[in-house]
């Protein structure tokens, strides 16, 4: 076996030295009704050859979005990952390393998440972030619970256009925390006013922007409406490209930001492993969930870094830590990390704009299709349409035809029968004119024949 | 000691080879170059990456155009490239030498999975596109699924959890449902004290009461106190097997039934699976709920902390509360199933965005088919002797913390270094001198100072008798009344100890422009 050093002869020798006379003495522990003995229904041994044949195989079945035109979004985004940054993980030095917990001889990943975390802060306009959670999902979640312990408050308003699963991981780890959850439906239409559902017993509102059906969010109002009332606003990123065109929810009062960082410097991978980033108000540092790092001097006055204000972390404080999050989302942060550091800020505001822009000729086309409507008047690269039709079913025949055409809203909700006709098209800097014309092309075609 | 050529063929053991040299004028030591952060350094109007001109229309942005700058830096593509292996050259990695951190299974990371991981057909599968045409993908998480439950010889698993602390919560939360669904509320969750920290802040995350169950003489679970706390009160045992002292729970089947009889349900701690499979299934051991880390037992990449991944193993008296999504395969094909029907009471729900770590399955399931089934119990047989050989190699310098064989890692406790002024943490970073990662330090807590170590299947005997005779001489070093050498280490890195007090004391955790000084025009 080719990842396996030892030979028998290697073993018969280690077992002399131990003063065993087989393995199986090293395993005496075990019950005797617990040894396993039968073979397993499992395959054999194979080769660098066979394994890659066999994954390539399966990976052939699917309609990956690098060879069809592709207008999926809804919290996952296929933009362009530079050569570099997929070089740069795979250096030894980061791949194959374990959490800096060793600081010595841990600086390049302490250094990489220093400037993690400088760009986070930046990004979402806040104080501090830390250095990842899992996913823009999960990092919601913890939120809720962060603001919870912040407000000693028990009440959460979540808004009826926050992505499906989000609102869902956010239910879930509430009802642990008896959390007591206050939602409006969706609304499409981009008009929801959350402010009458803030009261004096709310802990935070959970608010979207752009939201899931696109429309951006000034954030302003609500944000006061949050502060009069003691409560904290919560905004959510699922799209990170965009805080390069639109102000960031920081300048606009939020308390708390998390956003799913995929879309820098991760490849869509069916759904993960992805990055979830979280910044807040330096206040309200102690409760935040997740590792942190930061710079310090070491013994001969040099600067350096660490790991640091673990104290809320559940490897010093066990059940009364801030969470139970222990490995991150380290190397997509280095990937996000070095994406960004390519890009620069010349780089980073031109791929917005040039998101946006491509996404603005591209949902002007579309809504000039017969019996098509756009919903929205802002949005930053994904927008909402309203066909004629159930809008599912048009998906899979398009699907069919070679084009992955976004993201039918009964997707993600499939109990809501009013959103049925509603179709997301996202639209990147990958997009290209002739792809949003045979979307075009195609919806005009399955429309028609079903009206 | 020299070659035939005269050249030294080792360093003088007590020598310190970088104090010798004069401090250079940039600050640098050789190879080991100083890197300033990314933000001191670049250019306005400096990009690593060409973009297309922007379509001449209209933004639509609502009056919300960012106006401010972000403050990031410019910089070209060679000076990111340089920054960033400059500093990536500040790390240890598994691929340099051992790194024997115990618990964290910390073994050889095959490339051909990163290839794999990166095909087209996967990498670029977007998670929300119709499943009709990613069915290869769902076939995929199938195949690992199966893999997973024949392993374990449980009823079902849950792929989605992101990690192994996540994959507790999912197991926990399981259990809650269960007990919700059975109208039977309970408080209390049993932990014993070696277990991870990640156990009782997992409890607590679910609302539970911890309640510690200590340990006997011999490092395991103490099963007449556990009988003692068990009662209408308890949700569940949460064991580690083997567990954080490297031991196999030799009660656990005797600890599992005595669960059960109390109406709690078992969930083990799958971190140290590796030590196991192939040659014990979990669910011979009457066990509930089990995660397994596939950044541990299966060899996906740490990656400097992440990401991980952490599917659960259910039993058939779980398996209908499972999370959202999983995958079913009828007639038709494989689908995905993605909202949860309501059958038996409340399910969990949904613990993340999407599918699971499909990048994680796709190197999980290329390490074990390409070890097939007899493979991976070669694998648990390999890492077992490792750490028994290492045990026996330095047990007289270095006496064990518990007697017997040990399974996939030794603990040993700082007896050795008594009244030699050298603790725990001074002995690690003198292995950071010769050139090791030290072994995991001060855990698990029921071993006064203790040094954790597990060197994985991928060392040869070799690499574990240079490891073995570093350790015996580090020790034999600090009887010999030289805690000097352990006191200032380590010596050799690009930073030597850091003040983590400072670090904490006023938190600097991103970098801040200089203040400028008034301007003068």
């Amino acid at each position: 076996m080719r990842y396996l050093p030892l030979n028998d002869a290697d073993r018969a020798a280690m077992l002399a030295k131990i003063g065993a006379a087989g393995v199986d003495d090293l395993f005496c522990d075990v019950p005797e009704a617990a040894r396993l003995d039968t073979r397993l229904d499992l395959p054999p041994p194979a080769g660098e050859i066979a394994v890659e044949r066999e994954i390539a195989a399966m990976a052939a079945k699917n309609l990956g979005t690098g060879r069809a035109p592709s207008f999926l979004g809804a919290g996952a985004y296929r933009h362009h990952i530079p050569a570099a940054v997929d070089h740069l993980i795979q250096r030894s030095e980061f791949l194959t390393s374990y959490t800096p917990y060793q600081p010595e001889i841990s600086q390049g990943t302490l250094q990489a998440l220093f400037e993690f975390q400088t760009q986070v802060a930046l990004l979402t306009g806040m104080e501090v972030a830390n250095a990842s959670l899992y996913d823009g999902a999960t990092a919601a979640a913890e939120a809720v619970l962060m603001a919870m312990r912040l407000t000693r408050r028990r009440r959460t308003v979540l808004s009826g256009a926050l992505h499906p699963h989000y609102r869902d991981v956010v239910r879930t780890m509430a009802a642990l925390a008896d959390a007591a959850l206050v939602s409006g439906g969706a609304r499409p239409a981009g008009d929801e006013d959350l402010a009458p559902l803030i009261d004096g017993d709310t802990a935070a509102v959970v608010v979207q922007t752009p939201d899931l059906f696109g429309h951006l969010h000034d954030l302003r109002a609500l944000a006061a409406a949050c502060h009069e009332n003691g409560a904290l606003l919560i905004a959510v990123v699922t799209e990170v490209v965009s805080l390069g065109a639109v102000m960031s929810p920081g300048a606009m009062g939020a308390d708390i930001v998390v956003a799913e960082g995929q879309s820098l410097g991760v490849p869509l991978s069916f759904g993960g492993p992805y990055v979830g980033l979280m910044a807040t108000r330096e206040k309200f540092l102690r409760q935040m969930p997740g590792r942190l790092c930061g710079e310090t001097i070491d013994k001969d006055g040099r600067r350096g870094f660490v790991l640091t204000l673990s104290a809320r972390e559940q490897h010093i404080r066990r059940e009364k830590a801030t969470s139970n999050i222990c490995t991150n989302s380290g190397l997509c942060a280095l990937a996000f990390c070095i994406h960004l550091t390519l890009l620069g800020e010349a780089g980073f505001t031109k791929l917005a704009r040039l998101n946006h822009r491509k996404a603005v000729r591209a949902a002007d086309e579309l809504a000039a299709l017969p019996g098509v409507r756009l919903l929205n008047r802002s949005f930053f690269n994904e927008f909402t349409l309203e066909l004629p039709v159930p809008a599912a079913p048009v998906v899979e025949r398009l699907a069919g035809e070679g084009i992955l055409a976004g993201v039918p809203v009964s997707r993600l909700e499939p109990k809501a029968p009013e959103l049925a006709s509603l179709l997301l098209v996202a639209v990147t800097e990958l997009t290209t004119d002739e792809e949003v014309a045979a979307l075009a092309a195609g919806l005009r075609r399955a429309c028609s024949e079903k009206v | 000691m020299m070659n035939h050529e005269g050249r030294p063929t080792a360093v003088t053991p007590s020598g310190d080879a970088a104090g010798a040299a004069p401090p250079t004028f940039t600050g640098n030591r050789g190879l080991d170059i100083e890197e300033p952060l990314s933000f001191e350094q670049g250019r306005d109007g400096v990009s690593g990456v060409d973009l297309e001109d922007l379509p001449a229309v209209e933004d639509r942005l609502g009056g919300l155009a960012r106006r401010a700058p972000i403050g990031l830096p410019g910089l070209s593509e060679p000076e990111v490239v340089r920054h960033f292996v400059r500093i990536g050259r500040r790390n240890y990695a598994i691929d340099l030498g051992p790194y024997p951190l115990g618990s964290c299974t910390m073994k050889h990371n095959p490339r051909l999975n990163e290839k794999l991981a990166r095909l087209p057909g996967i990498a670029d599968l977007h998670p929300l596109q119709p499943v009709s045409t990613a069915q290869g993908a769902l076939e995929l998480m199938a195949e690992l699924g199966r893999w997973l439950v024949t392993l374990t010889n449980m009823s079902a698993v849950a792929l989605s959890p992101a990690a192994g602390a996540h994959g507790e919560l999912c197991g926990l939360m399981c259990i809650r449902a269960a007990l919700i669904a059975r109208g039977d509320a309970r408080r209390r969750v049993l932990v014993p004290e070696s277990a991870h920290g990640t156990n009782p802040a997992t409890a607590a995350l679910c609302g539970y009461v911890v309640d510690p169950v200590p340990a006997d003489a011999t490092g395991r679970i103490d099963l007449a106190a556990l009988k003692a706390k068990l009662g209408p009160d308890v949700a569940a045992l949460m064991l580690t097997n083997p567990n954080t002292c490297g031991l196999f729970e030799r009660d656990i089947i005797a600890a599992a039934e005595a669960v059960h009889a109390a109406g709690a349900f078992f969930y083990c701690d799958g971190a140290n699976f590796n030590a196991l499979v192939g040659r014990v299934r979990p669910g011979d051991l009457g066990i509930d709920a089990m995660h397994i880390n596939l950044h541990k037992t299966f060899s996906t990449p740490h990656g400097g902390g992440g990401p991980g991944s952490g599917p659960v193993v259910l039993s058939a008296a779980l398996a209908p509360f499972a999370p959202v999504p999983y995958v079913v395969q009828d007639a038709a094909g494989f689908r995905l199933v993605e909202e949860a029907a309501a059958t038996a009471g409340e399910p969990v729900g949904r613990l993340k965005a999407f599918h699971g770590q499909m990048g994680m399955f796709v190197r999980a399931l290329a390490y074990m088919r390409s070890h097939g089934a007899e493979g991976l119990r070669q694998v648990a047989e390999d890492a077992v002797l490792a750490a028994n050989y290492l045990l026996a190699s330095v047990a007289d310098v270095m006496p064990p913390a518990f007697p017997g064989p040990c399974m996939h890692e030794a603990l040993f406790d700082d007896r050795f270094l008594k009244d030699t002024g050298v603790t725990t943490l001074d002995f690690a970073k003198a292995m950071i001198d010769e050139g090791y990662h030290p072994m995991t330090m001060y855990f698990p807590l029921v071993v006064h100072g203790a040094l954790l170590i597990e060197p994985t299947e991928s060392e040869s005997k070799d690499a574990l008798d240079r490891f073995a005779a570093t350790l015996r001489f580090l020790a034999e070093r600090a009887k010999a009344g030289e805690a000097e050498r352990f006191l200032e280490a380590p010596r050799l890195t690009p930073r030597r100890r850091l003040d983590e007090t400072r670090a904490a004391r006023k938190p600097v955790l991103r970098y801040r422009p200089p203040e400028r000084p008034e301007a003068a025009d």
